[in-house]
């Protein structure tokens, strides 16, 4: 809502130096956000006049028509001579009274006027423009033609309202009757502590039974209807300066006088007005449904197809227009003239609407924004009707438009007055006088909560208890809150004390929580730069991954509104986002790169073969959904495990003056997860896997066991193994398609069942002072055996006394044969209770040794 | 040892005349004196003080003598021995201190050598900032709250009393998901919101799982990421991060609303003077409702009219816009089973992304979307 501090001060005696900005943050600290207040004309200096033009040369030879004049400024010029101007517009004749500034003047933009050299003449000056004057939209950017009565020499400045401020609210939806004057007005009379002077405050003439014939015949849609009829229009009539000022001032274009008329009104006491053409409207006019499939042709100029929650006003006809939103073109006012908007002064073809119907009608928000919304056809009218109108605001609205009409236009004022009124009471609330008190913390006082509600417009009864009739322009006054809300407001945010409260003792953070830190803290401290992503992806990101055609993470959660066509999913892996930005990071410049992400991947609940996955309900809110309700809302979101991923390109050691530098590879990938799930305090089950994008040969397949929660199966086990996600070096095919550096490395794991493995608190390791016994042993195995086996099946055979065991080398050659590989395992042993023997710790070994060779086949190396 | 021999005469025994003492100890003194560095000293001291040194092995005679001699022997080898190992213990010294004076000067280095083998990682200020704020409220006694981020419309817009025809539904920019795309049967014709199932928009369904979850008095903090359908500019982003905190119990006014942002602003930006201001304002979710702006944690206002000291990081209003707040409106309390007769709540929400471009003057949104690690590394581990 844009508000002229001129128009303002019309309904309150503000003090005549305050400012707009004063003003602003007045209504600022009472809760109406007031973004900004542009100041009109600022750096405008005269002289700016009226002059009448006298000659006009058009010269020739020039690529445009330029046209020399002379204008009479009377003696605005000092000489009362002619002033000589050359002017490039051309919708002004000889005998127009335009607008002219002299030499010496400021156009707004710090534009200087001198006399100048152009066109081969001196031009003393500039015809001007609306636009050239700042005098916001006229929808032509021609020159000015003013009424002729405006006499020649008069201060244009003054005479077009040129200087002023304007205070742009953003008017919060709760907040309707602010777009209005008269709600704006009243705000800032409540916050200078000024009286009021109320435009809706007319005579309005009694409803009788000779008005235009109205028919409401769904009351809950439209409880009110007001219709009035002024006939005898002049058809030349325009609106006056002033009028058209205040339209352009507010952000809405001066269109013809009835038109204007209604929206001045509007803006002025906040109901929207619709005009008909009597003469193009048939018989009764009604309020109903429309029928599904009804047609009309809005102002706009479109095409609708009617819904049948629609609201309609009809004529005998059918439907003329859209209620509360847009009316129909069949019975809209016919512009008077063809003509430049921006002319004050023209006097077209006569061929106008002389007799208008009147309507100022009250309809119901959520039938106005539902229309609205399923048309995408947003207007100021049902911009207000959604916020809430005061319908006790109508008649006296019909009242203004049918006083202004007959002002301006020289109507008449037929004595028919048509009120349909659904009989409805005032809302009232019942409220303890201390509950604003209570939800401010500030001891205000029964007499203060009183008097700031009636500064509302409420009328309070009641000592302990209040009744509050709220006022009839203020729907958003429901419950206690809202009326708790008009007295801190009024009161003052500003003056609200600071304190405390008192919360119980917490627990700090979760398992959980504590574990996502952990992680990042991990991969940050191994050199992991981290790296949150858009989670939106294209399905074609699947096939570059490489993934199968039934891989279950192809199955992906869509938007019906993407930002982009190309990317209208959510991931199903952290990969494809992590590897954009690592391409990115290679982009510019940055090679040796290691990026991880914490975060969450979606996927579609599975459903059983057939069986529609059920939507969520549309659940009540005036009480606690029960818990099976909950549930149910939950089974209907996807699936939304936390993942964790990493990748690697280029060096993860750099080279430098200490040595050389080295690539990152698989094992750096596989080593990031085995650290995240340390700080998990699990141990990862590293097996050979292949898995799309990753290199055959050089993916690692994750696992964690689980314990089951109810301990052990009937068949002895005591938890099962669980896939929780994949390390490797990526495949040369991933790499291609998407851009990547070579031999780049990733990692991804599944953090929620990396949690869950590992649940449940460490137990202490005994330690032992007794001496260690150390062994050696190298084992020859096939190469496609799995140390990780070799070591396990060791570690089964060794028993008790195995302390550790750490592989450390391995050997591939002639000396250990072809397809063979040498692993050399350093085993300590320590007993609990006494030294180990030599021969208690060969033994041992031995053992292990047996155990790994009965399993892998192992051959003891120089056996 | 040899046994004792009374009739044994001392002088006899030759290794225990005076004058081969005497040469003995000046050949272990001149050995020292002639060791070049510690290895050399080591060499002598092994030769001339070691078990089988010239002394020690005179020293084994001396038993072997009668007992007047024994003293007089026993009297010259020790004070030859105490000589030897005096003289032992000052070249020690004075190689040592040559050692330090020279060798360690050859081994030094240049310690000015970078040593990035391994570049430094870093989190995300994003995640840092969002976590030192969390800790701020933790530390305080209020859980952490999390939840999932494909929500439904219920927990999203109507348990937060923004129902189907509230105006500010439509002004949420909302991702909606795609009905079919969940396995569910998709209707077209019932416009774009019909799975019911979005991309929150805000972190405050979290608030209402919270309320629901739990029995009062609820105090908790609400990170995480939201979603709206804006393009990614300069100061714009689809994908942002809130934090929101709600507190519900008996008698909490708005004052202790004021009271726990002034907290906050002068945990995260100490010193004196932090502060902060409400303005009334609308949401749908609370009443009274109100948005809140801290002080300037630069200028702390004294930019405000004076031209001289303008700031940059408020424009030289003094006040830096924060985010939206308010007393939980008793609608919401209603709808996750909270008596509003008994409780009353506050809660505030503001974005992670604008308090890390103010804080820490980033310039661009997309330098925090884009994961440049020129950007992110310099933030470390904390922020």
């Amino acid at each position: 809502m844009r508000v002229p501090l001129s128009w303002l001060r019309e309904y309150v005696d503000l003090p005549a130096t305050e400012t707009g900005r004063e003003v602003q943050a007045k209504l600022i600290a009472a809760g109406l956000e007031v973004e900004s207040v542009e100041q009109l004309g600022a750096g405008l200096k005269g002289p700016l006049v009226v002059g009448k033009v006298l000659t006009i040369e058009e010269l020739e030879g020039f690529k445009k028509p330029i046209r020399f004049c002379t204008v009479d400024v009377g003696t605005a010029n000092g000489t009362g001579e002619p002033q000589e101007i050359v002017c490039g517009a051309r919708n002004f004749a000889v005998g127009d009274k335009v607008v002219v500034v002299l030499p010496g003047a400021v156009l707004p933009g710090d534009f200087a006027i001198s006399a100048r050299k152009t066109y081969g003449k001196t031009s003393h000056g500039m015809i001007c423009s609306g636009d050239e004057l700042g005098m916001g939209d006229d929808g032509s950017g021609g020159i000015i033609v003013l009424p002729p009565e405006h006499e020649v020499g008069t201060d244009a400045i003054e005479l077009l309202e040129l200087v002023d401020e304007v205070l742009d609210i953003a008017v919060t939806p709760d907040r309707g009757y602010c777009l209005s004057m008269r709600g704006v007005a009243r705000e800032t009379a409540t916050a200078y502590g000024l009286p009021l002077r109320d435009p809706a405050l007319l005579d309005v003439p009694a409803p009788n039974s000779f008005g235009y014939p109205v028919r409401v015949s769904d009351p809950a849609g439209c409880d009110r209807f007001t219709a009035r009829t002024v006939t005898g229009l002049r058809p030349d009539a325009r609106s006056p300066i002033w009028l058209r000022r205040r339209l352009q001032k507010a952000g809405m274009r001066p269109i013809s006088l009835a038109v204007d008329v209604t929206n001045y009104v509007m803006l002025e006491l906040g109901q929207p007005l619709h005009a008909y053409d009597r003469s193009r409207v048939e018989g009764t006019i009604g309020v109903r449904r429309a029928e599904q499939g009804e047609k009309l042709t809005t102002l706009d100029g479109a095409k609708r197809v009617l819904d049948a929650e629609d609201l309609v006003i009809t004529d005998d006809r059918g439907a003329i227009g859209l209620a509360g939103v847009m009316g129909g073109a069949n019975t809209e006012i016919a512009d008077t003239v063809v003509a430049a908007p921006a002319s004050f002064a023209d006097s077209g073809e006569a061929q106008g609407t002389t007799d208008v119907v009147i309507e100022a009608a009250h309809f119901d928000a959520v039938s106005v924004a539902r229309t609205a919304r399923r048309h995408k056809l947003s207007s100021e009218a049902a911009k207000r009707f959604e916020r809430g109108v005061d319908p006790q605001a109508a008649s006296a609205a019909a009242q203004r438009t049918v006083d202004l009409l007959v002002l301006l236009a020289g109507g008449t004022a037929e004595a028919g007055v048509t009120e349909v009124i659904a009989p409805s009471a005032p809302h009232t609330i019942t409220m303890r006088a201390d509950h604003p008190d209570r939800v401010a913390g500030v001891a205000y006082g029964r007499e203060t909560v009183v008097r700031r509600l009636q500064e509302v417009g409420c009328d309070v009864y009641g000592q302990d208890s209040l009744t509050v009739t709220v006022p009839s322009w203020r729907p958003d006054l429901v419950e206690i809150n809202d009326l708790a809300e008009e007295v801190i407001r009024l009161e003052g945010y500003e003056n609200l004390p600071s304190t405390l409260p008192r919360p119980p003792a917490g627990r700090g953070l979760t398992e959980r929580q504590r574990l996502h830190r952990r992680v990042g803290r991990a991969l940050a401290g191994d050199g992991f730069v981290e790296a949150p992503n858009y989670p939106f992806v294209g399905e074609q990101v699947f096939d570059q991954l490489g993934l199968d055609k039934d891989d279950p993470n192809r199955r992906v959660v869509k938007l019906v509104n993407p930002l982009s066509d190309e990317e209208p999913a959510l991931r199903t892996t952290l990969l494809p986002g992590l590897l954009a930005t690592l391409r990115r990071n290679d982009g510019r410049g940055s090679h040796d790169l290691a990026l991880f992400e914490t975060g969450l991947v979606f996927h579609p609940r599975e459903t059983s073969d057939g069986d529609e996955a059920a939507l969520p309900a549309r659940l009540p809110v005036d009480r606690r959904p029960t818990d099976e309700e909950i549930a149910a809302q939950n089974r209907a979101l996807p699936d939304q495990p936390r993942h964790v991923a990493a990748v690697l390109a280029g060096a993860r050691e750099q080279a430098g003056w200490w040595g050389k530098g080295r690539p990152a590879d698989w094992a750096d990938a596989v080593e990031a997860a085995r650290s995240v799930a340390r700080e998990a305090g699990v141990e990862l089950i590293v097996q050979q896997g292949q898995y799309g994008p990753w290199h055959p040969g050089r993916c690692a397949e994750l696992n964690v066991f689980i314990e089951y929660a109810d301990g052990a199966a009937e068949d002895g086990t005591e938890g099962e193994i669980v896939a929780v996600g994949h390390a490797g070096e990526l495949h040369p095919r991933v790499i291609k398609a998407l851009g990547l550096p070579a031999r780049s490395c990733a990692m991804e794991l599944n953090l929620d069942v990396l949690a869950k493995a590992g649940e449940g608190t460490l137990q202490a390791p005994g330690i032992s002072a007794f001496p260690v016994a150390t062994q050696d042993v190298a084992l020859v195995v096939d190469a496609d055996v799995p140390a990780a086996v070799v070591e396990a099946f060791l570690r089964d055979g060794a028993g008790e006394l195995l302390e550790d065991i750490r592989l450390f080398d391995v050997f591939t050659g002639e000396q250990v044969g072809a397809g063979k590989k040498s692993l050399a395992y350093a085993l300590r042993f320590r007993a609990a209770d006494r030294t180990l023997t030599v021969d208690e710790a060969t033994a041992a070994r031995d053992a292990a040794v047996a155990r790994a060779a009965e399993v892998t086949g192992a051959v003891l190396r120089g056996a | 040892m040899s046994a004792p021999n009374k009739s044994y005469d001392p002088v006899e025994v030759e290794a225990l005349k005076p004058e081969e003492i005497e040469r003995m100890r000046d050949e272990a003194l001149a050995a020292f004196a002639a060791a070049a560095d510690l290895d050399q000293l080591q060499e002598a001291k092994t030769a001339h003080t070691g078990g089988t040194s010239p002394l020690a092995l005179a020293n084994r005679e001396i038993g072997a003598l009668p007992p007047q001699a024994k003293a007089d022997a026993g009297k010259r080898v020790g004070m030859a021995r105490g000589a030897v190992n005096k003289a032992l213990a000052a070249r020690q010294t004075e190689l040592e201190a040559e050692r330090d004076a020279r060798v360690l000067v050859e081994e030094a280095v240049d310690v000015s050598l970078p040593h990035d083998r391994v570049p430094a990682g870093a989190r995300h200020p994003l995640t840092t900032l969002s976590e030192r704020i969390e800790d701020i409220f933790v530390a305080m006694g209020y859980a952490v709250a999390e939840g999932p981020e494909v929500e439904s419309e219920w927990f999203n817009f109507d348990a937060l009393n923004i129902g189907p025809d509230h105006p500010a539904r439509g002004e949420q920019d909302t991702f909606f998901v795609d009905a079919a795309s969940l396995g569910a049967p998709g209707d077209a014709q019932a416009g774009d919101d019909a799975s019911g199932v979005v991309l929150r928009t805000h972190t405050s369904p979290v608030q209402i799982r919270s309320l629901i979850d739990r029995e009062p008095p609820v105090y908790v903090i609400c990170p995480g990421r939201v979603y709206r359908t804006d393009e990614l500019d300069a100061t714009h982003t689809p994908v942002f991060h809130q934090v929101e905190l709600l507190a519900v119990d008996e008698g909490l006014t708005m004052a202790d609303l004021k009271g726990t942002l002034d907290h906050m602003v002068q945990a995260l930006f100490g010193g004196e003077g932090m502060k902060t201001r409400l303005r009334p304002n609308f949401f749908p979710f609370t009443e009274p409702s109100a948005e809140m702006d801290m002080v300037c944690y630069v200028c702390r206002g004294e930019s405000v009219g004076n031209p001289d000291k303008p700031c940059r990081t408020c424009s030289s209003e003094g006040w830096i816009e924060l985010g939206g707040c308010g007393m939980v409106n008793p609608k919401v309390l209603a709808a996750c089973g909270v008596d509003p007769e008994k409780y009353s709540g506050f809660a505030f929400g503001f974005g992670i992304e604008r308090m890390l471009m103010f804080r820490h003057h980033v310039e661009d949104m997309r330098d925090m979307v884009e994961g440049d690690v020129r950007f992110t590394r310099p933030f470390g581990m904390e922020i």
